[in-house]
This record gives C-alpha cells, sequence and structure tokens, in this order.
C-alpha cells in the first residue's frame, strides 16, 4: 500500500490540463475554476468555454505583460467542498495569478477562506445576493441593486403592479434576495399581506399548485406580478405549467433573475412571449462590440451556441484584469488589486463597466421581454448602476459599506466608524 | 338602426377632422412619448390620439402595440416588418409603401405596461369592430382595468353582437362594471348579489374592491362607514406602532437608541454617574437611561404601562371607502357566499392536485412494481430507463417536427428501446445474481451512474425541450379555482391505461400465468414446460419498457435531462414498498397515499415545498414501522422474503 | 486475552504496521516537514480519505459482516460533520464578533453579542435569529458528545424500530434510503436553522489556532484521522472476532436460525447498527475540518450508495477491504476527475476522463458484483493464503 503512493503524489501533482505552453521566464497563470460535470455543469461549461477562448484571443494579441498566458482547468464537479480543495491546489501547486470561477454562491464559499487565507485573487461572474465583500474577490456579475431592485421597479412604475409573488428555490440566493425584495417593498408601500413567499427544491416538478396560488392572488383585483429566482431546470416545469395555465404576459407578469437565453433553450417559448427577465447582458443587445463577441464565439464554440449574462461578466473580468496587470506592470495580487480600482472597460451592451473600490461593478441594467425565438427583446435599459455590495434595505447591512481602496476594510460599520472584520463571512 | 346611423355619422365627422390634421403632425408633437413610451406618461398621448378622430389611429395604436411602429433617424414614424436586412415601410397617413434599410431606423418598444394602456385606449374602436378577436380584446382590456366610463359603451355594444360567446361575456363584464360603478344603488344590489354563485376571480376581485377598506385610528368614536373594530390588545406593539406613525403617541426608545443616548451622554467614563464598565446588561443601561431621562437629558422612555393607557385612548378601526352602508351590507353578504363556495372549489382543486401527483408517481413506479414487486430485482437504473424513454421522445421530435405526429411514434419507440435495454441488462447482468438480491441493487446502481453520464455525454447537460402538442397545451377550467392542464389529465389517462394493461396481462394471459408462476416457484414452473429464463427476460423487458413510456410523459410536463430518473427513484421504490410488494394494487394504493399526503402537507405549509417532502418521508418510514408489508400486504407463502 | 485476539487476527497487526509506515512517510514529506514533496492540498486529501476508510469499515462491520444493506451511514457521517462545525462556526464568529465589539465605549450585553453573532452567521441566508439547534454551539466539549450522541440515538430510534418490525434485506436498505433522504431534504431547507443549502463553511478555521498556518493543520487533522482508523480498525477487529462476531455473522448467513438457537437477533443488530452509526459520526467530525465546508448535498442518498459501492469494490466481510476499497475509489476518482488521467485519442473521438470516468467507475462496478464478489480483498487473499 504505502509504496503505491509516491507515483500517486508524483501524477497529481503533475497532471493537471494545460492548455498553452508559455515560454516566458515566468509564465501568467489563469486558474479556471468551473465544474464540468456534476449538475451545474449545465451553467459552468460555457463559462469554461468562455475563458478559454478569452485566453486564446489574449495570446493572439500578444498576451500580457509579454508573456503567454496559460489556462489551468480544473474541475470541482459541483461538489462544493472541491472547490475549496481545487482552489489550493491551483494556487498552491499551480501557482496561478489569478482564478477566474464558482457560479453558486455556496461554491464561493467554500473557495473563500482559502482564497483569503493565501491571499488569491478570484473573479466572480455571476449575479449574487450581496452582503459580501471579500479583499481577494471581485464580483463582476449583479449585486441585488443591480438587477433585483431595478426589476422591481420596472414592476412597480411601468407595469404598475400591486401585489408580488416572489418565487424562489430554496436557497441562499432567492432568500436573501427575496429578504431585501420584502423590505424594500414595504418601504414602498406594498403591504405584507401583498406579498406572497414560497420555496421550492432544486430540479422542483410540480408546479401545478403554486401556479394556481399565483393566480389566486388576483382576486382582490390588484394587478398581479411574479419575482422568479426559481433556479436552473426548476424554471422548465414553470413554464410549462403557466403556458397551460395560459397566464399571460399582459395578466400576470412574471420577471426572472436566473432564466437566461442558455435555460431558454430546453423550451418551447411560444407562450412565454412577453414574460420578462432582468440582466446586465443579453445577447439581443444591438451594439457592434457584441456582433463581433457572438461571431467569435460561435466560430469558437458551434454555431448553435448563445450568449449570456455570465459570459459578458468574465470577458469584461478578464480584460480588466488583463489592462490592471499591464498597469501594475507584474501579476502579484496586492499590486494587480490596487490597480484594478477605476479600471474602465467597454459593455458588449454599450456604455463602459467601472471597477469600483467595493469590488463590484458599475454596469447598466437591461429588462428583456422574452420572443418566441428564445431570445430577449430589450425593452429598458438604465445608465450604469454601481453594485453595492451592502443592502440598503436590510437595517443591519445598511449601516455596512467596503471601500477597499481608501479604508482598506470590506465590511466598515458606518455608525461606528469601525471596520467589523477584514475576512469575510462564509 | 340607430347605431348604425351613429356610426355613420362617427365615421363621417372623423373623416373631417382627417383633413384637418395628419396623424404623423400629431404624433411628432409626442415624439418622445411615441419613441420611448412610459406608463407613467403616455396617457396624454392615449388621450390626444382617442380625441383627434384621426381614421388610422386604430391601425397606428395596433401596430404600436405589436411593435410594428418603427422610427426613421429624421423621426418620422411608419409601419414596417422587417425582411431581411430591409424594412418594408407602410406610411402612416397615406399607405404608401416602400422598401428602406434597417440601419437607418430604430424600433419602438412599448412594454407590458403601455400595451395594457393601449389595449384601453383602443377599446372603443373595437367594441363593436366585425372583427371577433378585435372585440374579444376589446372586453379584455376592460375586464383587466374597469373603468366606470366603459360601462355606458359597453352596454350599449351588447345587444348587436352577432357571437353568442362574446355577447354572453360582454354581459357578463357589463354585471362587473355595474357592480361597482352603476349609477343607482339598486342596480348595484342586484349586480352584486347576482355574483352570489360565480369563483371566478373577475368576480371576486369586484366584491373585495367594493369592499376596500383602510385602517385608521382616532380618540372618539370614528365617523363613515366602519367595516369593524379593531382590539389592539391582540398585538399591543404593532397597534401603537400604528399610533406612533399617526403621530398621536411619542415613539418606544429601541435597545439601541438607549445605546445610542447612554453613548451621547458619557461623563469622565460614567453615564449619570454608573461607570462604563458596569452598562454591560440591559437593566444597568435602562436604569442609567432613566437617570439620565430624570435630568431631562433624554426623552423619556415609554414603558408598557405608557402603552396600554395610550392604545386604551384610543380606538383602531377600518372603514370602508364606499361611503353606502346598504351597498357594502349586500357586497359583505355575497362575499361569504362566495369565499364558502371557493373553499370547497379548492378542496375539490387539491383532490385534483394530488390525483395528478399521484398518477405521475404511480406511472414513474409503475414499471419498478412489476421488477420488483413482482420479480423481486432492485433495479436501481429504473430511474435511467424513465430518461432514455424521455430522451427516445426528443430524438424523434429532432426528426419529426410534427408534434403529434411525433409523440405517437416516440411512445412505442419508447418503449421499444427501453425493452431492449431491459432485456439485454436482464440478459448480461441481472440473471446472474437471482439468488443475491442485495448484490443487484449494485449491480444496477453501477449501470444507472454509468447511463447518467452516457446520456450526459451524448445530450449535454442542457435540459432538452420535449414539447407536447398543442391538443394538451391547455388546462381544463371548470373554474378559475378548480383548473387542471391537459398533459396532467393524460397522464391521468396514461396510467389508468397501464393499470388496466397490466392487470389483464397479469391475470388473464398466458404470459402473466407463467410470470406468476416462475415467481411463486421457479422450479416447479420448469418442470411444467415453463421456460423461466425467457420468462424472465420478457418480464423485465416489459416493465422497463413501460418506465420508457412514463419517460416520455413526464417529459412533456417536466424537463429531458440526465438527471430526471434520480429525481423519481427513491419515490418510486417508497410507493411500491408502501403499496405492498408484489401487487399492482399496491403500487395504486402507494402512489395515491403519497400523491394525497403531499399535497395535503403543501396545503396545511404552502409557502415550503421542501417541508412537505421532508415530512412526507418521516410518514412513510413510521407507516413501514408499523405495517412493514405494505397497504396491501402480500400473504401465505410469497409473504416470505 | 490479547494474545489470542492478535493471534487469530494477524491482519491487524499487518494493517497497523502499513497505516504507522504511511502516515509517517505522509508526514515527513509534507511542507511541515520542510521536504514538501506533498503539497497542503493533497495531505488534505489523504486525510479526508482516511476518514472515509473508517467509515467504509463501520459500513462492513454492518453490511459485510451483519448482513444489514444500509444506505444511511454517510447521514451518520453528516450529522457528525454538522455537530462539530456548528461549534467551529460559532467560535470563530464570536471571536471576530467580540474583537469588533470591544472597540465600542460601551461594553457589549449578553445579548448583543449574540444578535451579532447571529448576524454574522445566519446574516448570509438572510436571517440573524440563533435557532433552538444551536442552543450548545458555544460548548466545544457538548458539541462533540453530539457527534456520539445523535447520530447514536439517530440510530437507536431508528433501527429499534425498524427491526423490532422485522424489517430486513432491501426493504430496510430502501427505508435507511429515505431516512437519509428525509435528514438530507430537511437541512435543505433554510428555516431548519442550519443554513439550507449553504451548509457550515470556513471549517478549516480552528479557532484559537489562527496563528497556526494550514500546513501544519492539516498534518494535525491527518494523523489524528489516522490514529482514529487505526483505533477504529482494532475495535471493529475486536468486535467481529469474538463470540459476538460470531453470532453476527450467523444473523448475516440465516437470520431465522440464529433466532431459534435462543439468541435475541434484534439486540445484536440494533448493536452493530448504533455503533457503526456512532463511529461514522466521529469520521464525519474529522472529515469536515479538513473539507472545509459541510451541506446538505454531502448526505444526499447518493453518498451513501458510493458507500457501499466502496465496500464491495474493496471486498466484503474482510476490514482491510473495505479500507482498499475506500482508499482506491476515492483517489482514482479525483484523480480521474481532476483532470489527471491522460485523455485517450482513438482518432475519431477523443475519451475525456473527466466525462468518461463515471462511465468507467459505473461498468466497472458491475463487473466487480458479477466477477469478483469477494473485490479487490478477495484477490490479496487469493495472494496471501493459501487457496483452500
Amino acid at each position: 500500500m504505502t509504496l503505491k503512493f509516491p507515483s500517486f503524489i508524483a501524477v497529481a501533482l503533475m497532471g493537471t490540463t494545460t492548455l498553452a505552453s508559455a515560454e516566458c521566464a515566468d509564465p501568467v497563470k489563469v486558474g479556471v475554476l468551473h465544474s464540468l460535470s456534476g449538475t451545474m455543469a449545465i451553467s459552468e461549461t460555457t463559462l469554461k468555454d468562455t475563458m478559454l477562448m478569452l485566453v486564446e484571443k489574449q495570446n493572439a494579441a500578444g498576451g500580457v505583460l509579454g508573456c503567454q498566458i496559460e489556462a489551468v482547468v480544473v474541475d470541482p464537479a459541483s461538489d462544493w467542498p472541491l472547490f475549496a480543495e481545487k482552489a489550493r491546489e491551483l494556487l498552491t501547486v499551480n501557482e496561478v495569478d489569478v482564478i477566474f470561477g464558482s457560479w453558486t454562491s455556496v461554491s464561493r464559499k467554500s473557495a473563500l477562506p482559502v482564497l483569503e487565507e493565501l491571499n488569491g485573487l478570484m473573479f466572480y461572474p455571476v449575479q449574487y445576493e450581496g452582503e459580501e465583500s471579500s479583499r481577494n474577490v471581485f464580483y463582476t456579475g449583479a449585486a441585488p441593486n443591480q438587477q433585483a431592485i431595478p426589476a422591481v421597479d420596472y414592476f412597480l412604475e411601468e407595469l404598475g403592479v400591486e401585489k408580488f409573488a416572489l418565487l424562489g428555490t430554496d436557497y441562499v440566493y432567492p432568500r436573501t434576495t427575496n429578504n431585501i425584495l420584502e423590505q424594500y417593498l414595504q418601504d414602498k408601500g406594498i403591504a405584507a399581506e401583498d406579498i406572497f413567499v414560497n420555496y421550492t427544491p432544486f430540479g422542483h416538478s410540480d408546479w401545478a399548485t403554486i401556479v394556481a396560488e399565483v393566480v389566486a392572488l388576483d382576486a382582490d383585483g390588484k394587478q398581479v406580478g411574479v419575482i422568479s429566482t426559481i433556479n436552473g431546470d426548476a424554471n422548465i416545469g414553470f413554464y410549462k405549467e403557466l403556458a397551460a395555465a395560459d397566464i399571460s404576459a399582459d395578466d400576470i407578469p412574471v420577471v426572472a433573475f436566473s432564466v437566461g437565453e442558455e435555460e431558454l433553450s430546453g423550451l418551447d417559448t411560444t407562450n412565454l412571449v412577453g414574460h420578462l427577465a432582468a440582466w446586465n447582458y443579453f445577447q439581443s443587445a444591438d451594439t457592434p462590440a457584441n456582433a463581433e463577441f457572438i461571431a467569435e464565439w460561435k466560430a469558437f464554440a458551434g454555431e448553435d451556441r448563445v450568449t449570456n449574462d455570465p459570459m459578458e461578466a468574465h470577458y469584461i473580468g478578464f480584460n480588466m484584469w488583463v489592462n490592471a496587470v499591464e498597469a501594475a506592470g507584474t501579476t502579484d495580487v496586492d499590486a494587480v488589486r490596487t490597480a484594478m480600482y477605476g479600471q474602465e472597460f467597454p459593455n458588449l451592451t454599450g456604455g463602459t463597466a467601472v471597477m469600483l473600490p467595493n469590488h463590484h461593478l458599475a454596469k447598466p441594467v437591461l429588462i428583456g421581454e422574452i420572443t418566441a425565438d428564445g431570445q430577449f427583446d430589450i425593452i429598458s435599459q438604465t445608465a450604469e448602476v454601481p453594485g453595492d455590495a451592502w443592502t440598503d434595505f436590510l437595517p443591519a447591512s445598511a449601516v455596512l459599506m467596503s471601500d477597499w481602496k481608501d479604508l482598506g476594510c470590506g465590511m466598515y460599520n458606518t455608525e461606528t466608524k469601525t471596520c467589523v472584520q477584514l475576512t469575510s463571512n462564509y | 338602426m340607430r347605431q348604425l346611423f351613429l356610426a355613420v355619422i362617427l365615421c363621417l365627422t372623423s373623416a373631417m377632422a382627417a383633413q384637418a390634421q395628419e396623424l404623423q403632425s400629431l404624433l411628432q408633437t409626442h415624439v418622445d412619448e411615441v419613441a420611448k413610451p412610459s406608463r407613467t406618461s403616455v396617457s396624454v398621448l392615449l388621450e390626444d390620439l382617442a380625441g383627434s378622430g384621426l381614421p388610422g389611429v386604430a391601425d397606428f395604436l395596433e401596430n404600436w402595440s405589436d411593435k410594428n411602429i418603427w422610427q426613421r433617424d429624421d423621426g418620422v414614424f411608419f409601419i414596417a416588418t422587417p425582411q431581411g436586412d430591409d424594412l418594408a415601410l407602410v406610411d402612416i397617413d397615406s399607405g404608401a409603401q416602400s422598401f428602406a434599410p434597417q440601419s437607418r431606423f430604430q424600433q419602438t418598444k412599448p412594454n407590458g405596461g403601455v400595451r395594457r394602456l393601449i389595449g384601453t385606449a383602443l377599446v372603443q374602436f373595437q367594441l363593436s369592430d366585425p372583427d371577433p378577436a378585435r372585440r374579444a380584446s376589446a372586453i379584455a382590456s376592460i375586464a383587466r382595468k374597469p373603468e366606470a366610463a366603459q360601462l355606458a359603451p359597453l352596454l350599449a355594444a351588447i345587444k348587436d353582437d352577432p357571437d353568442a360567446a362574446l355577447k354572453a361575456r360582454k354581459i357578463q363584464v357589463a354585471n362587473f362594471l355595474s357592480a361597482r360603478f352603476a349609477p343607482d344603488p339598486g342596480d348595484r344590489i342586484a349586480a352584486i348579489n347576482s355574483l352570489s354563485k360565480d369563483t371566478s376571480v373577475e368576480a371576486r376581485s369586484v366584491l373585495n374592491q367594493i369592499l376596500e377598506a383602510s385602517e385608521g385610528v382616532s380618540a372618539t368614536p370614528p365617523e363613515g362607514n366602519i367595516a369593524r373594530i379593531l382590539d389592539p390588545a391582540q398585538d399591543p406593539d404593532g397597534f401603537y406602532a400604528k399610533l406612533v406613525a399617526a403621530g398621536m403617541a411619542p415613539a418606544r426608545i429601541s435597545p439601541a437608541e438607549v445605546r445610542a443616548a447612554l453613548e451621547a451622554n458619557i461623563v469622565a467614563g460614567k453615564v449619570a454617574s454608573i461607570p462604563l464598565g458596569q452598562l454591560d446588561s440591559d437593566d444597568a443601561r435602562l436604569r442609567a437611561y432613566t437617570l439620565l431621562s430624570e435630568e431631562g437629558l433624554v426623552p423619556p422612555l415609554v414603558t408598557d404601562e405608557d402603552r396600554d393607557n395610550a392604545l386604551n385612548a384610543h380606538v383602531f378601526f377600518e372603514r370602508y371607502a364606499e361611503p353606502d352602508p346598504a351597498i357594502t351590507k349586500a357586497a359583505e353578504a355575497t362575499r361569504q357566499a362566495v369565499e364558502q363556495r371557493v373553499a370547497w372549489a379548492q378542496g375539490g382543486d387539491l383532490v385534483l392536485d394530488g390525483l395528478s401527483l399521484a398518477s405521475i408517481y404511480f406511472l414513474a413506479a409503475i414499471g419498478l412494481a412489476i421488477t420488483f414487486g413482482v420479480m423481486g430485482v432492485i433495479n436501481m437504473a429504473h430511474g435511467e430507463f424513465i430518461m432514455m424513454g424521455a430522451y427516445t421522445g426528443y430524438v424523434v421530435q429532432l426528426f419529426v417536427p410534427d408534434y403529434t405526429l411525433s409523440i405517437i411514434v416516440a411512445l412505442p419507440l419508447a418503449f421499444a428501446v427501453t425493452f431492449g435495454a431491459g432485456v439485454a441488462m436482464e440478459r448480461l447482468v441481472i440473471r446472474h445474481l437471482y439468488h443475491r438480491p442485495l448484490e443487484t441493487l449494485l449491480a444496477t446502481f453501477g449501470i444507472s451512474i454509468a447511463l447518467q453520464q452516457l446520456a450526459k455525454n451524448i445530450f449535454g447537460t442542457q435540459a432538452r425541450p420535449l414539447t407536447s402538442p398543442d391538443w394538451l397545451g391547455g388546462a381544463w377550467m371548470i373554474s378559475d379555482v378548480i383548473s387542471i392542464s391537459y398533459i396532467r389529465i393524460a397522464i391521468f389517462v396514461l396510467a389508468l391505461m397501464f393499470l388496466a394493461l397490466i392487470l389483464y396481462v397479469l391475470k388473464r394471459t398466458r404470459l402473466g400465468l407463467e410470470v406468476r408462476a416462475v415467481t411463486q416457484n421457479p422450479g416447479m414452473a420448469a418442470s411444467m414446460g415453463i421456460n423461466p429464463d425467457r420468462i424472465n427476460m420478457l418480464t423485465f423487458g416489459f416493465g422497463s419498457g413501460i418506465a420508457g413510456i412514463a419517460g416520455v410523459a413526464i417529459g412533456l410536463y417536466a424537463k429531458v435531462t440526465s438527471e430526471m430518473g434520480a429525481d423519481y427513484i427513491v419515490q418510486s421504490f417508497m410507493t411500491v414498498v408502501v403499496g405492498g410488494v408484489g401487487n399492482v394494487w399496491g403500487t395504486l394504493a402507494g402512489a395515491s397515499m403519497i400523491g394525497g399526503l403531499q399535497k395535503g402537507i403543501e396545503w396545511l405549509n404552502p409557502s415550503n415545498t421542501l417541508a412537505a417532502q421532508t415530512y412526507m418521508i418521516l410518514f412513510i418510514i413510521l407507516f413501514i414501522q408499523f405495517r412493514p408489508k405494505g397497504i396491501v400486504a402480500p400473504k401465505g407463502r410469497a409473504a416470505a422474503d | 486475552m490479547k494474545n489470542t485476539f492478535i493471534a487469530q487476527n494477524p491482519s491487524v497487526l499487518w494493517f497497523l504496521l502499513a497505516l504507522g509506515l504511511f502516515s509517517i512517510g505522509v508526514t515527513a514529506l509534507s511542507e511541515v516537514s520542510g521536504v514538501g514533496v506533498i503539497s497542503t492540498s493533497f495531505v488534505k486529501v489523504l486525510g479526508k480519505m482516511l476518514c472515509l476508510c473508517l467509515i467504509a469499515i463501520a459500513m462492513d462491520v454492518v453490511w459485510g459482516y451483519c448482513g444489514i444493506l444500509s444506505l444511511g451511514h454517510f447521514a451518520f457521517f453528516g450529522i457528525g460533520g454538522y455537530a462539530v462545525g456548528m461549534w467551529l462556526m460559532y467560535a470563530r464568529t464570536e471571536g471576530i464578533v467580540l474583537e469588533s465589539l470591544s472597540t465600542q465605549v460601551i461594553p457589549p450585553t449578553p445579548q448583543e453579542i449574540s444578535d451579532a453573532i447571529g448576524n454574522q452567521i445566519f446574516g448570509v441566508v438572510g436571517s440573524s435569529d440563533f435557532p433552538m439547534i444551536w442552543s450548545f454551539a458555544d460548548s466545544l466539549f457538548l458539541q462533540l458528545l453530539m457527534v456520539v450522541l445523535i447520530p447514536g440515538l439517530l440510530a437507536l430510534v431508528f433501527g429499534w424500530l425498524a427491526f423490532r418490525s422485522r424489517v430486513t434485506g432491501v426493504y430496510l436498505s430502501i427505508l435507511t434510503q429515505a431516512m437519509t433522504l428525509a435528514l438530507s431534504l430537511y437541512l435543505f431547507q433554510n428555516d431548519s436553522g442550519l443554513r439550507g443549502n449553504n451548509g457550515l463553511s470556513g471549517l478549516q478555521n480552528i479557532p484559537g489556532f489562527e496563528a497556526t498556518s494550514q500546513a501544519t493543520l492539516s498534518i494535525a487533522f491527518f494523523l489524528a484521522s489516522s490514529f482514529a482508523l487505526a483505533a477504529g480498525y482494532v475495535f471493529f477487529a475486536w468486535v467481529v472476532s469474538g463470540k459476538m462476531g460470531s453470532v453476527v455473522k450467523g444473523i448475516r448467513d440465516n437470520e431465522a436460525r440464529v433466532r431459534f438457537l435462543g439468541y435475541h437477533v434484534e439486540s445484536y443488530k440494533l448493536f452493530v447498527f448504533t455503533i457503526t452509526a456512532i463511529v461514522s459520526g466521529i469520521a464525519g467530525a474529522l472529515y469536515y475540518p479538513q473539507a472545509g465546508i459541510i451541506n446538505p448535498g454531502e448526505i444526499a442518498p447518493i453518498a451513501s450508495i458510493y458507500l457501499a459501492v466502496w465496500v464491495a469494490i474493496g471486498g466484503r466481510g474482510r476490514l482491510y477491504g473495505a479500507v482498499i476499497g475506500a482508499a482506491l475509489v476515492s483517489l482514482l476518482s479525483s484523480w480521474f476527475t481532476g483532470g489527471g488521467a491522460p485523455n485517450i485519442n482513438l482518432g475519431f473521438y477523443t475519451v475525456n476522463w473527466t466525462d468518461w470516468w463515471l462511465v468507467l467507475l459505473g461498468f466497472s462496478f458491475v463487473a466487480v458484483t458479477l466477477f469478483f464478489p469477494k473485490g479487490i480483498g478477495g484477490l490479496f487473499d487469493y495472494l496471501v493464503r493459501k487457496p483452500q
């Protein structure tokens, strides 16, 4: 038994996928920490491909600091503890300079302690619940105030919704988002009894009762709207049941925060036309940069592939990181981090994304209506909204702010003027 | 006759107005509102359009609502449809047609809220339109957003409607409007009373809106049409907060405010002569605060006693917005009657949902009832056979675009595919393990993970669409409360058909006889000339084939992913075990119990579906402790393991 | 007594020797010793593997020796992890909160401290109240007691109910699987008070050892796991070797006969079921501080089936078989899915092991069940002992 292990170790140490060979003295390595198997592979594989495409493009343009970039891809297999294990492996064994990865909040929370312990750097590309600002993570996805709050405003102002059904999958993102929204709606004068909240398990398929309950909300003559934080596969059953119950977007509009082009490709959308989604990016955005990005993606990954919001987040994040490295002249994490603040890069949807001192981006918020061909028709686009790490609508976090540039603290209590902690909650 | 005459007059006057002004120039005065419409500001434009009496208004509004209006870079609007990279343009006033490249044009996109307002504005044009679809959309617009002004035109439009269904719908909506807006209270009460048997969401919303009440508080007995007096003792703090919000009482001091007040009054390391170190309990802090307030440095505390005194000095009440008590009384009585009916209907709907869920569980488990129940083989790959069936359906739809035809092809094909897979598995693996049941469990589990991963490798991890034909698309609406989608009814029927088929095969055919013989005593059966190998193979294939068909059905109503089988496998085993192994009726009983129970628990705790599943499984575990052999327990020798 | 036990079980000594050499070797090659051939992350992998070996021998005793195919032992493993995780989270957060509150002028009240801790722990899942279940989280001793007590009690109650009703064989397997599913669904709920899907995280940071590097901590946990495995191995070897072992094996082979011989079968089964559940809990308590995070997904029914797979591949009815199975499959699995295995180019198709590993595992598992029912341990048997 014991004799076997050294060979194992040797293989495990050397055996990570290396994709580009660098001829530089100190090759620049980019870790890609996305699940390629398990339940999350459905979404994350796309991001892995996006990263490979971006690295390839950057290398063709001469790499960074005169070195070719080497992508180190590992597979945490949708197994949350593995995110911690693989993050450690990337940082200590492969010695990558930066990691692009994670999708679910729990996978980020799993990798966080390792990143903070080893002073790594990670770009996290997915919309999330906020309430976090780690020194070692840049959040290129939307915080609640860049997706949920503008969507609710749209419901209140443009659609005149007076009664809300908050439907979500039972995990941290919907829970926290709905908490924020409940408080926000009550601040806006919606009575507590006009907010219906329901949580369902991952992959839920039996939606008849819940859809019936939403219809019944209509009984006091108020305009009903559904805010959906339903995740992944469960959406398919939900939308099928909506269509079967003949609920048109004119009667009860549904806005989803987790349904993008990828998710719609598993559905026949003819009955869903007019329902909404809120993102910072839609494939249908009509700009030259986007047209170019889509063309590159189709050439790289296949003609039938679609683009989506987290892909844009990686696109912006990666390019900002490259620019920050060039500006800092090194890949050293602290130097790059300092160079990141104030970095600007054009969005694919027009306008410019700016990296803020709280590690979030300022990005425009888009609201799109589902069309019959599985795309979104953009009907509303705001100016750039700065991402807010700590929401202003929950009393406990309203007093908190994050500023890594000047205050050097991600959880700063503005009332007591102290830094609550330098590490994050995980 | 008079109607017709009026219509002619209307047409004439609008034709005259058209000469005075063109629609395009009117639109140009509101150019921003047309190009970037918003619900909050579009009504000015809509009023102007409606008031202009121009002939093209209705046409324009319909096209605008359908996102067919495009703006050229010089601001001019056209009705346009994209054709390739070009736009086919129609001039808004003259109707002249032309082509132009898309690059100079911007599409206008009224959002859902604006479209609803456009719909309301279109009502006057569409209510008596010859096209029934337009009339229907006009009525829908009224029903969606009833307004007092619509009552008279709607009443006028009822009589001449040639379509019986639309006419009935007009009468119904007019009745709703009368209940709320009729000028004569007698008419209103009559309309309200007529709603007492209507459980529709619309009728209930009419009643609820009549009965809209707002909370209030006053120091003196309240005036107006009072709905009820509230008792503040139910929630003293909540009601006190209302008093504070109304500015009728001082706010309570929260612990955080106490703390802040103390911090603000620190004198030489002490607060009101109490050292800071001692302020680490709420009692000490309150003591210090009281001392401070006695010095007049901070506002005094509001004690529980103060609160109760304040509450007793005020009356909390709800007051109807409707001033006429006769109307609210009638509406209240009607609402009670309706709610009674709704409660019954909800009970009925719950039963339907339970039945539907039971039939899904039954369909997922029935194949298992044969392979596990009759043959005693634990097939952990059963879920993957369901998945294979669903993917077969998906592949068929790739080749047969007609949904109805593709389902007809997919059902037998799914049976064939999974039958083949089942037979292969039985021959290659299970045959060798008949005397080691626990190891079948493990071997089939190995097959299960391999098949799941294979499906991922072949079809990708993305969920695949399996679309039901249109005639299975809608729902059977008995009322707004009781409804069930056709696809669920189809699954229910399918489940019943399989129950009948399996019972028939097992009880009435030679094959069934042989299956039962082999199950009871393989050796004896063999000596009677039955080939047990062949029977086992066929039975297993039969059970697997049914799983394949179940897969198509489940894929139609939910989703097709490589993991869909895993969602059903534990539930399916529980269904079979709870029902009683070896008996198809038992599986039916098990599925009914599990489906009904789950819906019942969900009804008790509607905001948490996950809890319902947890409690249901706990219940099943307990149930099996007390009836280890299931609901329909096998008797005699078959009962031995 | 001791002599006869060792004499009857020479494999115990061999095992202890191998485990000892392995532990010393890993420690010597780790970053702590300065050699650094084995990275900290790999030490963690090995430490976790030892914990999996421990639960695998527990599984082997309950299944391989007693014939109860429990598909619920990973639930006990998870409970152990949760119990220790609650203390780890609480104590770590308490430290942060006390430090942050200490800067304030007025000393905090106990209520304020508890609110602040609650807000830090549950803030990420949108709540701030401490659920009942966290009552003892501030005491390491009580939480460690929970590691043993809760799996033990759950197994005792569940086993008593099940064995009393004579639920056996496949039925029992499905029942234990239902128990696991119920537990994981319960933990998935946010309302259960254990942070729902997120679970407990940051467990690798041990309160009181903030200054100690993860390299040292990982070796400490590795050695602790190694010691636990050794102790567990000796204990179970002792349990299955005496008269008790004979009765237990008798129950596996023919329960009715043992009952007719006058043994109270239910008590024996209950004892084995409970004691293995407790050991599983201990294994979990050692595993999760190394993994760093525990969440309900860990307890999903499939984990327990994998446990059975390891034991079957390693070889049932021999303790070292379980160890071999758990070690081999878990290491191979991380090697293949980690992209360590070279891709095979077939010309028309490239076999990427990240995608195909599970297919291979699945089919090799079928092959083992069909052709080597004694597993790898059986092969070992065949080589070491003379053929009978």
